[in-house]
C-alpha cells in the first residue's frame, strides 16, 4: 500500500538489523568511519564471532559493506540503505496524520449535514 | 491543522499523535463507536476498511480487512479492553489470517484513545504501545503504520 523501492524482504532484513541495540551501536560507529570487525570487537563485552555475526545481519540488510584492506576487514556503513528505510518509514507515520484528516473531514461533513 | 504532534518513543516503544477536531467529544468518539463511520477513515481511500464485526463492549472484538487496488485483503481485529464514553477507548489491534480470525501467537497491539474537550473543541489523543519489534514486522502485513513507530525512532536516532 506504501509505493516505496524497498522488497518487503529487504524491509523486514532492515528491521531485524536494526532491532538490536549492539547492531544499532555498531551501525552508529561504522557510519562515522570505517572500522575493522577486531576494533569493533574490542569495543563489546562479547566474542570475536559473536560481533562478526551482528555484522553478517548488518551486512545481509545492505547497511554495512565489507571491504578487505590487507589483513583487515574494513566494515563501512551505507547511508543510502538507511535513508531509503527512513523514507519509507516516514511514509507510515503519515498515516495516522492522514487518519486525523480524514476524521476531520467526516466531522465537517457531519457538521453540514446537521 | 488538525494534528497537534506525534511522537516516538524507542525505549517505551510507543507511539503518541494529538489531533484537534472542531467537534464535541461525542462526535468524535461516534467515528469509533460507529463501524459505518469508522470505515471511512481507519484505511487510506486507495486501501478502504470494511468492518463485518464491531461489539462496541468491553471484552467485545473486531472484525475487519481492508481492500487493496489489486484485490489484496489484508485482515485485522480488535479487542475492546475498555470504554468510558465519550472519554476514553482501550483497545487492541491484531493481525487476522485469511479467515478472518485472530492469527494464533501474533500477540495484538494495545493502545488506548482520550477525548478532552479544550475551548469549545475536541483533543484526541491516541496512544499505541507495541510490544516488541518483531510484532510491529506482523503488523506490517496490513499497514500498521502504528507498528513502525518504534523502528522510526531507532532509524530518526541513527540519522
Amino acid at each position: 500500500m506504501v509505493v516505496h523501492t524497498l522488497s518487503d524482504d529487504e524491509v523486514d532484513r532492515i528491521f531485524q538489523a536494526l532491532a538490536d541495540a549492539t547492531r544499532r551501536d555498531i551501525l552508529v560507529h561504522v557510519l562515522r568511519h570505517g572500522q575493522s570487525v577486531s576494533a569493533l570487537a574490542n569495543r563489546y563485552e562479547m566474542s570475536f564471532a559473536a560481533v562478526q555475526k551482528h555484522v553478517a545481519v548488518l551486512e545481509r540488510a545492505d547497511l554495512v559493506t565489507k571491504q578487505r584492506r590487507g589483513r583487515e576487514q574494513i566494515v563501512e556503513g551505507n547511508a543510502a540503505t538507511l535513508r531509503k528505510a527512513g523514507a519509507l518509514l516516514d511514509e507510515y507515520e503519515q498515516l495516522w496524520i492522514d487518519r486525523a484528516n480524514r476524521i476531520a473531514d467526516l466531522l465537517r461533513q457531519e457538521g453540514k449535514s446537521r | 491543522m488538525t494534528v497537534l504532534s506525534s511522537s516516538k518513543d524507542l525505549d517505551t516503544l510507543t507511539l503518541t499523535m494529538v489531533a484537534e477536531f472542531d467537534a464535541t467529544p461525542e462526535s468524535v468518539w461516534g467515528v469509533w463507536e460507529d463501524p459505518r463511520k469508522l470505515e471511512r477513515w481507519w484505511g487510506p481511500p486507495t486501501f478502504p476498511a470494511t468492518f463485518t464485526r464491531h461489539d462496541f463492549v468491553v471484552g467485545g472484538e473486531s472484525r475487519y480487512y481492508m481492500t487493496g487496488p489489486d484485490g489484496e485483503k489484508p485482515r485485522g481485529w480488535w479487542r475492546i479492553d475498555g470504554i468510558d464514553k465519550p472519554h476514553r477507548l482501550e483497545f487492541a489491534n491484531g493481525l487476522s489470517g485469511d479467515d478472518g480470525e485472530p492469527v494464533p501467537g501474533v500477540e495484538p497491539m494495545p493502545g488506548y484513545v482520550t477525548f478532552e474537550a479544550v475551548g469549545g473543541k475536541t483533543r484526541m489523543t491516541a496512544v499505541t504501545h507495541f510490544v516488541d519489534v518483531e510484532q510491529m514486522e506482523k503488523m506490517l502485513g496490513i499497514g500498521m503504520q502504528e507498528g513502525m513507530a518504534a523502528a522510526m525512532g531507532q532509524i530518526d536516532a541513527l540519522l
